[in-house]
C-alpha cells in the first residue's frame, strides 16, 4: 500500500524535469551553446554511418590543418546514448529527426537522474524529496534542459546510479550488483571525464570503512569486482585506453585494491589461527608488509617524478592545486568552466543547502564533503555538488517534517486522548504520512548502520541506539503552534525554493546562448546573429574555405556552417591555439602571414562593441603569449588593464582584433564610437584595413566577417609617392602642362 | 531566308576560330596589340620592331596617346591582349585611359611594353612606379658612362650595354652578341621586390646625370645598381616590359653598327633588333609560359583516386606540364619540377621525373603523420610563369582493425596471460570439487 503511494510522487518527480526543461524552448527547439553542437555534429555522423565509422572518425573539418580523431577523442557515452533512442525510435516507425532526440535527451536523462536520487536516498519520504530537489535544482538544471546535449546530461544520472548500485551492493553482497555496478560505472567513463570523480571517492568510502573497522565480505564484494571489472571496461573506452591504469587519477583505486586484500587475508588468517599465533604472524607480516609497501610506494614515486607534471593530467592537477592553471596553462584557466566559482554561484545554484548535515549514512558525508570540496576549485564539478546537496536536504527536510507533524498529532492526540478512533479518521491523511516518514526515520536509523557492513557485536549497541532515538523523538515534542508555524515556514521555504528553480531556469538557464535577447524601453530584442553568420558562410563561401575564430566559436561554425576550422573548443593542441591567439593579437600584416600560412579564407570576430571579444582579447593575447614569447602581455597593459580608450597602448591599437573590430565603425552603430561594455569612447575609430576586407556583417553588428585579401598582383617601387594617377591626380599635372 | 541563315552560319563557323584564337588560358600569346605614340611619326621611325611584330601575326592599332576615343575595354571586355607605350613626354592619355586603367590593365593578366625616355612624363613614371621601378627623379638626368659607351657617334650617352640577364627563357636561346645601343634614362629596382628582374643593366662605370650640366653633386644612381631594361612578371603572369630609352626600339639604333669604347669587336648590326625581338616574345607570352594540368594521385596499384589516405600508404603523384610555344602547347622537358607533401611544412619533398612528354611523376610513402596534407607544386623559375598549384587530402591514421592483431614480439606476454586463465580455471575446478 505504502509501497502505491509512493509512486504518484515519484511520477511527478520525474514529470518535473521534464516540463521544466520544457520552459526553454524558448524560441525553438535549438541546440544550445557550443560543445552541445560538436555532440549533436557527432551524433549525426553516427546516425548516419553507424558506429563503425564513428569509432573511426578522422574529421578533417577542424583543427585545420591537423585534423581530429574524433572516434578517440570523444566521451561516446552521450553520443551513442542518442544515437540509439534516435535508432530505436525509428525502427518503430517514429521518425523524429536526430537534432529532436538531441534536444530531449536531456530531459528525459534529468527524469532517469531524480529517479536514481530517489533509490540512492532511501526511505520514502527522504528520496521523494531528493528526487524532487534534484528535479528542479537549479545547478541541475543548467545541464538538463532541452537543448542542452552535453556530456553532463547523462553523466550525472550514471554518477548517482553508479552510487546507487555502489550501495546496493555493500547492502546486499550480491555480485549480481557487484556486476550491475561495474556496467554502471563503464556508462558513467563513456560519457563524462568526471567519473574519476566515482573511482576516487568509492576507494576513499573503502578505505574510511576499513579505518573504522567496518570491513565485511559485502566490501569486499562491493569493491573488488567494481575495480577489476571496472578498469578492464574503462581501458575499452578510446578515449581513456591506457590511461586507466597509467594515470596517477586511477592509482587511489588501485592502492586500496591492495589495502583490502591485505585486510581480506588479514581477516581470513585471524579466523584460522589461534589469536596466540595470530600476534606472531600479525607482527611478521606488518613488519615485512611495511617493507613492501615502502619499496611500492618509493617506485611509484619515481614513476610519477619522471613525467613532467608529475603523471596528473593539467585539468587533474588545477583540481588539487587551483593556482595550477592560472600558472601554467592558460588555457585551463581560459575556460570560465574551470574556474573558482563565485560565492553567489553557490547561493545561485544549489540554494538548497539549508540543512545541518544530518544522520547521514558516512558514503554520502563523503560524497557531498569532497563535491564541496571540488565544486570550490572548478565550477562546472557544482553539477557533481548538486545531488550530493539534494540528497542531505532531502534527508532533513523530510526528517524536519517528521518532527513537526509528529508532534502535531502528538498535541492533537492528548486533546483527544479518549477519541481514538475519531482522531485517526479526521488525520488519516496525517497519520499515513507520518506513520511513512516514521518508519522511514526508523528505516533511515536502521539501515544506516547495517548498511555500513557492521559486525555482529555491533548490533546490540544498535538497536538501543534506534530506541533512544525513538524514545527522543517522543521528547522531541514541540508546542503545536511552534510546530505549525514552523510547517508553514518550511513550506513557505519550499515554495521560494521552487520559485527561484522556476525562475532560474526559465531565465538564467534557458538561453541557449547563440539566440539573445535584451529587453530595452521600446520592447524585446531578440539577437540571432550567430546564425545568421553561419548561414550566410554556408551559403557564401566554398565548401573548402577555413575559417579562423577564436576558439569558442568553433564547434557551432563545423556544425551549422559546415567549414573547416582551425581550432575548436575542444581544446587539445595549445600550440595551435597559441598560434591564432598571436595573429588575433598582432599588427595586420603579421596576422595576414600568419593566416595565410595556415590557408585560411575567412576571419570570424565577434563585434567588441556589444559581445566580449575585447574581453576574449585578454586570453588571446596571454595564450599566445604562453608559446610564441614575442606576445607581451605587458604591451597592451596601460596600469596593468586593458584599455582602448584615449590611454590604449600603441600596441593594442594596431593588432588584428581590435583593429577589425575598431574598424568596425563603431562610429557606424553610434556615431560616437562608444564602446558599451566597457562605457568609454575608443580613440581611434577610423580604422582602415589594407590586408583585410569586411565581407560581413550581422544584422545586430555582432559578427563581423573578415576576407583576407589576395597578395598584390603588383608590388609598388618605393620611389617619392607619385600618387596613383585618377583624375583628381591628373588634374595637378594638367595644371603643370602650361609651362611646357 | 534559308539562305541567309546559312551564309550566317558559314560565316560563324569562318569566324569562330579568330574569335577562339583571341587572348585566353588555352592560348596565351596576345594578339590584339594597341600601340600609344606620341607622334605618329614613331610608326616609321620604329617600323622595324612593329613590323616583326606583324609579321609574327600580331595585330597592332596604332593610337596617338592623346586621341579622345581611346579605350581599353568596352561594355567591361577588353579590346586588347597587349599594349604598347611609346609615349614618353605624354602627360595625360585621352579617352577615358589613366594610369590606373592601365594598372588595371596588367591586373587583368594582359601585358605591356612601357618606354620611357629623357625628360619621361609624371604620367609614365607613375605607370612604371605601379610595376616597381624607380626612374631617376631628375628629369633631365641620363644614363652616362665613360668607358663603355658607343663608339659610332662618340656621344658618351649613347651606351653599348652587354651585361644581359642570362636565361635562355627571356632572351631566346641565340646568345645576343653585340652589345646593345641604348641611350635614355636610369632605373632602379627594389632589391626586395622579386617580381621585378633587371634585363638589361648598366655597367660599373655608369651613372646618371644630367650630360649638360656640370655635377654638382655625386649622382643618385650608378654602378650597375642601374637598370636599362627591366621586365616585371606579376603574381598573375601578366608581363611588362619598362624600358628607359625609346630609341633602343628604333630603326636607326637597329641597324647602326656599334663597338664598344676599349672593345676590338666590332658589329655590323647592334643587339637591339635581336634584344627588342626576343624580349617581345617573351613579354607577348610566346616563350616560357606554362600550364600545368591538374594533380593526379592514386595509391599503388589504383586508378582512382582516393578522398582519404591512411598513413603509411604508398602513392602515386602526377601532373601533366606543358609550355605554350606560341603556336602549340608542348610538352614541358626539365629536372627540377617539385612536388610537397604539406602540412604547416613540408613532410615529403621529391623532385619529378619526366617522360619527355609533359607527364611528371613520382611516387612516395605517405608519412607516419595524420592530418589534412596538401599536394603542392610551387615552381618558381626566372622567366617562367610561376606554376603554383596545389590539392588537398586528408590522411587518417589506421582504422581499429587495421593495426596488427597479434604482435611477434609480444608472444611471451600472450602465452603468459592465457596460461594464468587455464591455470585459474583448472585451479578453480580442482579446489571446488578435488574433496
Amino acid at each position: 500500500m505504502a509501497a502505491l503511494e509512493r509512486i504518484p510522487p515519484l511520477v511527478v518527480a520525474s514529470f518535473l524535469p521534464h516540463s521544466l526543461c520544457a520552459l526553454v524552448i524558448k524560441y525553438e527547439s535549438v541546440i544550445h551553446e557550443f560543445d552541445p553542437y560538436f555532440n549533436y555534429r557527432v551524433t549525426q555522423f553516427l546516425s548516419k554511418n553507424g558506429i563503425y565509422e564513428f569509432w573511426n572518425w578522422f574529421d578533417d573539418r577542424t583543427w585545420y590543418p591537423l585534423g581530429r580523431v574524433i572516434g578517440g577523442t570523444v566521451y561516446p557515452g552521450l553520443t551513442l546514448t542518442a544515437g540509439t533512442i534516435w535508432w530505436v525510435l525509428n525502427s518503430l516507425n517514429i521518425p523524429l529527426s536526430v537534432e529532436t532526440v538531441c534536444v530531449f535527451t536531456a530531459p528525459v536523462f534529468s527524469a532517469f537522474a531524480s529517479w536514481a536520487t530517489y533509490l540512492l536516498t532511501k526511505g520514502s519520504g527522504a528520496g521523494l524529496t531528493a528526487a524532487a530537489l534534484l528535479a528542479m535544482v537549479p545547478s541541475y538544471i543548467s545541464r538538463s534542459v532541452a537543448g542542452s546535449y552535453d556530456n553532463e546530461a547523462v553523466a550525472i544520472f550514471a554518477l548517482i546510479f553508479t552510487f546507487y548500485l555502489y550501495i546496493k551492493t555493500l547492502n546486499t553482497g550480491s555480485l549480481f550488483y557487484a556486476t550491475l555496478n561495474a556496467i554502471a560505472y563503464f556508462y558513467m567513463v563513456c560519457s563524462w571525464g568526471g567519473y574519476t570523480f566515482i573511482i576516487n571517492l568509492i576507494p576513499m568510502h573503502v578505505l574510511l570503512c576499513i579505518v573504522t573497522g567496518r570491513y565485511s565480505p559485502r566490501l569486499y564484494i562491493a569493491y573488488a569486482p567494481l575495480v577489476v571489472l571496472g578498469t578492464l571496461l574503462a581501458a575499452l573506452v578510446p578515449v581513456v585506453g591506457f590511461n586507466a591504469v597509467l594515470t596517477s587519477e586511477h592509482f587511489a583505486s588501485f592502492l586500496v585494491f591492495i589495502i583490502i586484500h591485505v585486510v581480506a587475508l588479514v581477516y581470513y588468517i585471524k579466523g584460522i589461527l589461534s589469536p596466540k599465533m595470530f600476534k606472531v604472524a600479525v607482527t611478521l607480516v606488518v613488519s615485512i608488509g611495511l617493507v613492501v609497501c615502502l619499496i611500492v610506494v618509493a617506485v611509484l614515486v619515481a614513476l610519477v617524478a619522471s613525467s613532467p607534471t608529475g603523471g596528473w593530467s593539467g585539468r587533474s592537477l588545477s583540481l588539487l592545486d587551483p593556482t595550477y592553471a592560472s600558472k601554467y596553462i592558460q588555457i585551463i584557466a581560459s575556460v570560465s568552466e574551470h574556474q573558482p566559482p563565485t560565492w553567489p554561484s553557490y547561493f545561485m545554484d544549489i540554494n538548497a543547502c539549508f540543512s545541518p548535515l544530518s544522520d547521514a549514512s558516512s558514503f554520502v558525508v563523503l560524497y557531498i564533503v569532497m563535491s564541496v570540496y571540488f565544486s570550490g576549485v572548478m565550477v562546472r564539478l557544482m553539477l557533481v555538488l548538486a545531488p550530493a546537496a539534494c540528497i542531505m536536504s532531502g534527508i532533513a527536510l523530510s526528517q524536519a517534517f517528521d518532527v513537526f507533524t509528529a508532534s502535531i498529532k502528538y498535541q492533537l492526540g492528548e486533546m483527544s486522548n479518549s477519541k481514538d478512533d475519531v482522531k485517526e479518521k479526521i488525520s488519516t491523511n496525517n497519520e499515513t504520512k507520518d506513520d511513512a516518514s516514521s518508519a522511514k526515520g526508523e528505516k533511515v536509523a536502521k539501515e544506516r548502520p547495517s548498511k555500513k557492513g557492521k559486525k555482529k557485536e555491533r548490533e546490540p549497541a544498535d538497536k538501543p541506539s534506534v530506541k533512544s532515538k525513538i524514545a527522543k523523538k517522543k521528547a522531541l515534542v514541540l508546542p503545536l503552534e511552534a510546530s505549525i508555524v514552523a510547517l508553514l515556514l518550511l513550506i513557505m521555504l519550499g515554495a521560494f525554493y521552487v520559485i527561484h528553480c522556476v525562475w532560474a531556469a526559465a531565465e538564467a538557464y534557458s538561453v541557449p546562448s547563440i539566440v539573445l535577447t535584451s529587453q530595452s524601453h521600446d520592447g524585446l530584442h531578440v539577437f540571432d546573429d550567430f546564425r545568421e553568420s553561419y548561414a550566410w558562410l554556408s551559403h557564401n563561401t566554398d565548401v573548402d574555405d577555413k575559417l579562423a575564430s577564436w576558439w569558442d566559436y568553433g564547434y557551432q561554425t563545423t556544425a551549422m556552417a559546415n567549414r573547416t576550422v582551425i581550432v575548436d573548443n575542444n581544446t587539445w593542441n595549445n600550440t595551435h591555439i597559441a598560434t591564432v591567439g598571436t595573429a588575433m593579437s598582432s599588427p595586420e600584416k603579421a596576422a595576414w602571414e600568419i593566416f595565410n600560412s595556415l590557408d585560411v579564407k575567412y576571419v570570424l570576430v565577434v563585434f567588441g562593441g556589444i559581445d566580449l571579444n575585447i574581453n576574449k582579447f585578454l586570453w588571446m593575447v596571454r595564450i599566445g603569449g604562453g608559446v610564441f614569447p614575442h606576445i607581451k602581455e605587458a604591451d597592451y597593459l596601460r596600469d596593468g588593464q586593458y584599455r582602448i580608450d584615449s590611454e590604449a597602448t600603441p600596441t593594442i591599437l594596431n593588432c588584428l582584433c581590435t583593429g577589425t573590430n575598431l574598424s568596425c565603425k563603431f562610429v557606424e552603430t553610434d556615431g560616437k564610437g562608444y564602446d558599451w561594455v566597457r562605457r568609454t569612447e575608443i580613440v581611434k575609430k577610423n580604422f582602415k584595413l589594407t590586408h583585410f576586407e569586411e565581407v560581413f556583417t550581422s544584422h545586430h553588428w555582432m559578427v563581423r566577417i573578415y576576407k583576407l585579401k589576395p597578395q598584390k598582383n603588383r608590388i609598388r617601387g618605393k620611389g617619392k609617392k607619385l600618387k596613383l594617377k585618377t583624375s583628381t591626380g591628373f588634374s595637378k599635372t594638367a595644371k603643370k602642362n602650361p609651362w611646357m | 531566308m534559308m539562305n541567309l541563315s546559312r551564309s550566317v552560319a558559314l560565316i560563324s563557323l569562318f569566324l569562330l576560330p579568330l574569335l577562339s584564337f583571341s587572348f585566353s588560358v588555352d592560348n596565351p600569346t596576345d594578339r590584339r596589340v594597341l600601340v600609344l605614340l606620341d607622334d605618329l611619326s614613331l610608326k616609321s621611325s620604329h617600323s622595324i620592331f612593329f613590323s616583326t611584330l606583324k609579321s609574327r601575326g600580331f595585330d597592332l592599332d596604332f593610337k596617338l596617346a592623346d586621341d579622345s576615343k581611346l579605350a581599353l575595354q568596352r561594355y567591361g571586355q577588353y579590346l586588347y591582349d597587349g599594349l604598347i607605350i611609346f609615349a614618353p613626354s605624354t602627360e595625360r592619355f585621352g579617352g577615358s585611359l589613366d594610369s590606373k586603367s592601365i594598372a588595371d590593365f596588367v591586373d587583368s593578366g594582359r601585358d605591356l611594353i612601357l618606354s620611357a625616355d629623357t625628360s619621361a612624363s609624371d604620367l609614365i613614371r607613375g605607370i612604371a612606379l605601379e610595376c616597381g621601378v624607380d626612374f631617376d627623379e631628375d628629369s633631365s638626368a641620363m644614363v652616362i658612362d665613360h668607358s663603355s659607351f658607343s663608339l659610332s657617334d662618340g656621344d658618351h650617352t649613347l651606351i653599348a650595354a652587354d651585361d644581359l640577364v642570362k636565361s635562355d627563357v627571356i632572351l631566346g636561346k641565340t646568345k645576343i652578341e653585340a652589345p646593345v645601343l641604348f641611350r635614355g634614362v636610369a632605373h632602379s629596382l627594389n632589391p626586395t621586390n622579386n617580381l621585378v628582374l633587371k634585363v638589361l643593366s648598366a655597367s660599373p662605370s655608369a651613372y646618371s646625370a644630367n650630360p649638360s650640366s656640370k655635377l654638382s653633386s655625386p649622382p643618385q644612381l650608378t654602378g650597375s645598381a642601374i637598370s636599362l631594361v627591366s621586365v616585371m612578371q606579376a603574381r598573375n603572369n601578366a608581363r611588362v616590359v619598362i624600358s628607359g630609352s625609346l630609341q633602343l626600339f628604333s630603326d636607326r639604333l637597329f641597324r647602326s653598327g656599334v663597338q664598344k669604347a676599349g672593345s676590338p669587336n666590332k658589329y655590323e648590326k647592334s643587339g637591339n633588333e635581336q634584344f627588342a625581338t626576343e624580349l617581345s616574345k617573351w613579354v607577348f607570352h610566346e616563350r616560357g609560359h606554362l600550364k600545368a594540368g591538374s594533380l593526379v594521385h592514386h595509391r599503388v596499384g589504383e586508378t582512382d583516386e582516393p578522398s582519404i589516405y591512411r598513413i603509411k600508404d604508398d602513392l602515386e603523384f602526377s601532373v601533366e606540364t606543358l609550355e605554350w610555344s606560341g603556336r602549340s602547347w608542348e610538352p614541358y622537358v626539365a629536372d627540377d619540377l617539385q612536388v610537397q607533401f604539406y602540412m604547416m611544412s613540408p613532410y615529403v619533398l621529391k623532385t619529378l621525373s619526366t617522360d619527355k612528354k609533359g607527364m611528371f611523376h613520382t611516387s612516395f610513402k605517405v608519412p607516419d603523420v595524420y592530418g589534412v596534407f596538401q599536394f603542392k607544386v610551387e615552381y618558381e623559375k626566372l622567366g617562367y610563369t610561376t606554376l603554383s598549384l596545389s590539392k588537398q587530402i586528408p590522411v587518417r591514421p589506421y582504422r581499429h582493425n587495421e593495426y596488427e592483431r597479434f604482435i611477434p614480439t609480444a608472444y611471451p606476454y600472450y602465452g603468459a596471460c592465457f596460461t594464468t586463465m587455464a591455470g585459474f580455471f583448472v585451479f578453480s575446478f580442482v579446489y571446488l570439487y578435488h574433496k
